[in-house]
């Protein structure tokens, strides 16, 4: 029989119940095939490799990464809490020594939801890596991750909680933005003043293929992870990047995901997107659990297979060379341009405007984070949508010193509840969180 | 009348049923060598001066298939396998020789690309030459379009025999499962048709002219004649024979645990909502997991003969019997010994029990009362900890919908019902450890041949149905159909349990003990685009493990009968 070489814990949760509508993407059938496929491969055989049931997160867990608006019972279904709660038993699996590595094959996703929720953006609700990591940190102290999201789509939710935390190195690899939802995961959005560097951008052109992918890989995601030797490595394991998919223009492969998963050796792999239910999912999931496992994935590849038919275009390799050269000096020199840019400021201010597309709502924040000398800095947002809210919502970091913690609690004390809908605070020091609505 | 029996390792347990009334319960032990010389002897011993003609039916459970395997005594399989792309599938290789075909079906039962037929030929020059007469052929996704192992039969041309295929034993997905399940029917056919054939006559030259049936792993019978196409379901039918005797002499109506405390090991099931729980997949045989459909049973190293130590000062049981207890002899004091001293069995030489615990009792500085004591609390904690760390896993067995994760049920035994030798002294340990009462049934003695003789027969389907390619599959009938797009849940439904009647009733059931139901269903809205295209439904239907007649006039037990 098989043996992993690795121990796997599998967290495979379909959620044959819930949908966003019954044609979205989102859609009860999503994971159907997958299923059979996992199931008539024998997955649940191999030795070392444990199916688990999902828990179900608490809002506990969701207030250590979130501002619901007005609140987490009127956003929040018991689906997206056991989304989360997925990750987070694929999180305490590895912890607890239970499984070398952990792949939480849960469904919603959750890598297009920011700091600030007022509902489903891009298939989201709750960020579930950040949920996730969240509780790894309260639980089992302080951890320096790496994030790399390997979905097509830009994971401008996870950019959005971790631009200032240097603890959270957060890497992105998608389509172009220019090409694609959301449209942001530039090389120049790079982190905020307490970590300025630490967001890296790789923008991919449409029908890059599995030699492309590899090469960022190769070239650059595991020199700078190396570089910043984290403690942990999650990998937000969107699969949209399948030549099959309905939504993207990439040309990766199931045998590119196995490889890929491979060298990347994350200790703990999430879902995100991919919406090729039949031609890719089956086969990419059943790639991404060998390789995790540490087993044989050469005989996975989808039924239509054709390496030439899917060959990237000439030019991108080159244009992909210079992208990571240019990428790694940044990263190289981050310390220098960060003195540059912040040297002399009491503080930095970036407008956003963020769009809801499943539900057809327009955000506009406010994000102020303190430039403080003694910890990555306090950080307030000031946010409004078409809802008819209007929000102040205070974040006190995990590093925050006690001066930032005494002001973070005045800003919420003495705000005027006259001026908003909603005053918010979430002091990521003390683990607690306050509303006021 | 109705005779039961049960052959286990080393003894062959016989009942004589009227209706309702144990008429006669018989125990010897054979030789698995002289199974059948066995069987005679028993059923002699039961009927003697009975008038034979009046028996209505005989139900067998036998360990031949099982002895088989374990034992390697089966006839080398030719494996005709085709995987397509996915897991490495060399490890499934199992036969004499394996033929890999480089035809694949997908998920939906969609052909992505036909084998070369001359790929089989050649398997059937190479089986020939190496005298291989037994074939098993299955094919990935099999269950969701038996086309190509149906077409690699038809190419076999009759050449071999028997010709296994994969879809005819489970409609489950697992492979490997299924690879090693159709491997194993073809390799004990050989051997479970010759003894099939000389029991017939053997009960024929005693003038016995009933049917015979044979117990499944599933606690289900089927009739002997259907067997022969399937032996693999025999395997393993002892722990299931026990399991539906407790059912039978004390019923119970909500969850439970069954135990079957023995000389080496002891064996726990459950009973949700009185029902036998079944293994998720099926059942592991020797070295091979497979699909064989069997009641959830797991042993335990711990029985009455188990060895009795101490080291660091306390007491161990077990894992290991290294003989009879004391008071028969044996080199080791054992649990049975500490329960001899205690009064609560009566065997052998009570002084030689005493000595046994005595000798433990000055390593422990304890009197030997208080050591007996120890021993049966300690059997009770393990029994305890290992039902606890069971229903662990049974109630974290995976779920796909956040309804089931949510408020799905969960087994919460509210009592135990406890059977084998040492049964009457653990009984009340049992039930101060678990807090639920512990019941001893009358006659448990006899449980797993009462079992066999009353269980009826089972049957399981599984109907797909693929509307937007417009096909209908039941991979245990080998049915694939054309559907119009109408085709709904509702239809799939009845058709099931039609299906599952039809299938109970060729398998030998009785028609008033034909109770089909549906056990899982779902349906899904399959869209491509943004459209609707159709809709994939998939239902299993059931006769699920239960009682039969009970052999003569009426079929409810009376209070004699449980005498
Ligand atoms: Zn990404
Ligand atoms: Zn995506
Ligand atoms: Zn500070």
């Amino acid at each position: 029989m098989l043996k992993a070489v690795n121990k796997l814990g599998l967290v495979f949760f379909p959620a044959f119940d819930w949908a966003i509508s019954p044609t979205h993407p989102e859609r009860e059938e999503r994971l159907l095939y997958t299923l059979d496929q996992v199931q008539e491969e024998g997955v649940a055989d191999i030795e070392g490799v444990r199916f688990y049931n999902p828990s179900v997160a608490e809002k506990k867990d969701i207030e250590r990464v979130h501002f619901c608006v007005p609140d987490i019972s009127s956003l929040v279904t018991e689906s997206h809490m056991v989304s989360a709660g997925g990750a987070i038993t694929a999180a305490r699996a590895v912890m607890e020594g239970e499984v070398r590595k952990a792949f939480a094959v849960v469904r919603p996703p959750g890598h297009h939801a920011h700091r600030v929720i007022y509902g489903d953006r891009g298939f989201c609700i709750i960020n579930v890596e950040a949920v996730m990591l969240e509780y790894v940190r309260r639980t089992y102290g302080p951890r320096r991750v790496v994030i790399v999201d390997t979905d097509c789509h830009h994971g401008d939710g996870t950019q959005d909680i971790y631009w200032n935390d240097r603890d959270t190195l957060f890497i992105s690899i998608h389509q172009d933005g220019r090409t694609l939802y959301p449209g942001t995961g530039f090389p120049e959005e790079f982190g905020g003043p307490g970590a300025f560097g630490y967001t890296i951008n790789i923008p991919l052109p449409p029908q890059t293929g599995e030699e492309g992918f590899l090469y960022v890989i190769e070239n650059l995601v595991l020199p700078i992870i190396k570089d910043y030797s984290p403690d942990l490595i999650v990998n937000s394991a969107g699969q949209d990047n399948h030549y099959t998919d309905p939504i993207t223009n990439m040309n990766f492969t199931a045998q590119g995901y196995a490889k890929m998963t491979q060298r990347l050796n994350p200790d703990i792999a999430v879902l995100e997107g991919g919406y090729s239910i039949e031609g890719a999912l089956p086969y990419v999931n059943l790639g991404i659990i060998l390789a995790l496992a540490g087993l044989d994935y050469s005989h996975v590849k989808e039924p239509d297979y054709d390496p030439e038919k899917i060959r990237q275009p000439d030019w991108i390799a080159e244009y992909l060379k210079r992208l990571c050269e240019e990428i790694y000096r940044r990263w190289v020199s981050k310390e220098d341009a960060a003195k540059k840019m912040f040297e002399g400021k009491d503080r930095v201010v970036r407008k956003k405007r963020i769009y809801y597309d499943t539900i057809a709502v327009m955000e506009e924040q406010e994000e102020t984070i303190k430039v403080c000398p003694a910890c990555s800095g306090l950080i307030t947002i000031k946010s409004e949508c078409d809802l008819g809210y209007s929000i102040l919502a205070v974040t006190i970091p995990r590093d925050a010193c006690a001066r930032c913690i005494d002001e973070g609690h005045r800003a919420y004390r003495t705000a005027d509840p006259g001026d908003y809908s909603g005053i918010y605070l979430q002091d990521k020091v003390n683990d607690e969180y306050c509303a006021k609505i | 009348m109705i005779i039961g029996l049960d052959v286990g390792g080393t003894h062959i347990d016989a009942v004589l049923l009227r209706g309702g009334h144990v008429l006669e319960v018989v125990k010897i032990p054979y030789n698995p060598s002289t199974i059948l010389e066995g069987i005679c002897e028993v059923i002699n011993k039961l009927t003697q001066k009975r008038d034979l003609s009046r028996i209505e039916r005989v139900n067998l459970s036998t360990t031949i298939s099982t002895n088989a395997v374990l034992e390697g005594r089966t006839s080398p399989v030719g494996m005709i396998l085709e995987s397509g792309p996915g897991v490495d599938p060399s490890f499934v290789a199992c036969g004499k020789e394996n033929f890999f075909l480089d035809g694949y079906i997908d998920h939906r039962g969609h052909e992505v690309a036909p084998f070369r037929e001359a790929l089989v030929h050649e398997a059937s020059r190479r089986f020939k030459e190496k005298g291989i007469s037994a074939v098993g052929v299955v094919t990935k996704f099999s269950v969701r379009n038996p086309s190509h192992e149906i077409r690699v039969k038809e190419l076999l041309d009759g050449d071999f025999y028997p010709v296994t295929m994969g879809h005819a034993l489970s409609g489950k997905l697992n492979f490997p499962r299924r690879v090693f399940t159709a491997y194993l029917n073809s390799a004990v056919y050989e051997r479970f048709t010759s003894f099939a054939s000389a029991i017939r006559r053997a009960f024929e030259d005693m003038g016995i002219k009933a049917p015979i049936n044979v117990l499944k792993a599933d606690g289900g019978t089927m009739s002997l004649k259907q067997a022969i196409s399937l032996p693999v379901h025999t395997i393993l039918s002892g722990p299931a024979a026990s399991v539906m005797g407790c059912c039978i002499l004390s019923p119970a109506s909500e969850d439970a645990v069954i135990m079957d405390v023995g000389g080496t090991t002891t064996d726990i099931s459950f009973l949700a909502g009185g029902v036998p729980l079944l293994e998720k997949q099926g059942i592991r045989i020797g070295a091979y997991p497979t699909l064989v459909r069997a009641i959830f049973s797991f042993s335990i190293a711990l029985g009455g003969d188990s060895a009795v130590k101490v080291a660091d000062g306390r007491v161990v049981i077990g894992p290991r019997r290294e003989g009879p207890p004391a008071a028969l002899g044996g080199p080791e004091p054992t649990p049975s010994d500490a329960m001899i001293v205690k009064g609560l069995l009566d065997f052998g030489s009570r002084e030689r029990a005493y000595l046994a615990m005595k000798e433990l009792g000055f390593v422990l500085k304890m009197e030997p009362e208080v050591v007996a004591e120890i021993i049966l609390e300690k059997m009770g904690d393990m029994i305890k900890n290992a039902v606890d760390g069971l229903l662990m896993e049974l109630n974290s067995r995976p779920v796909y919908t956040v309804r089931e994760l949510l408020y799905g049920k969960r087994i919460e035994p509210r009592e135990v019902r406890i059977i084998g030798g040492p049964a009457k002294a653990l009984a009340p340990v049992i039930e101060r450890k678990l807090k639920i009462p512990c019941v001893v049934p009358d006659n448990y003695q006899a449980a797993n041949a009462i079992g066999a003789a009353l269980s009826r027969t089972t049957a399981e389907i599984t109907l797909i149905a693929d509307t937007a390619r417009g096909y209908i599959t039941v991979p245990e009938l080998g049915i694939r159909q054309k559907i119009d797009g109408s085709f709904t849940l509702k239809r799939a439904r009845s058709m099931a349990l039609k299906l599952v009647e039809e299938r109970a009733a060729i398998l030998g059931a009785s028609p008033e003990d034909i109770e089909a139901e549906i056990i899982e269903e779902s349906c899904f809205n399959m869209v491509r685009g943004f459209y609707t295209v159709g809709k994939n439904i998939r239902v299993k239907a059931q006769v699920k493990p239960g009682l039969t007649g009970y052999g003569g006039e009426g079929r409810e037990i009376d209070a004699e009968g449980r005498k």
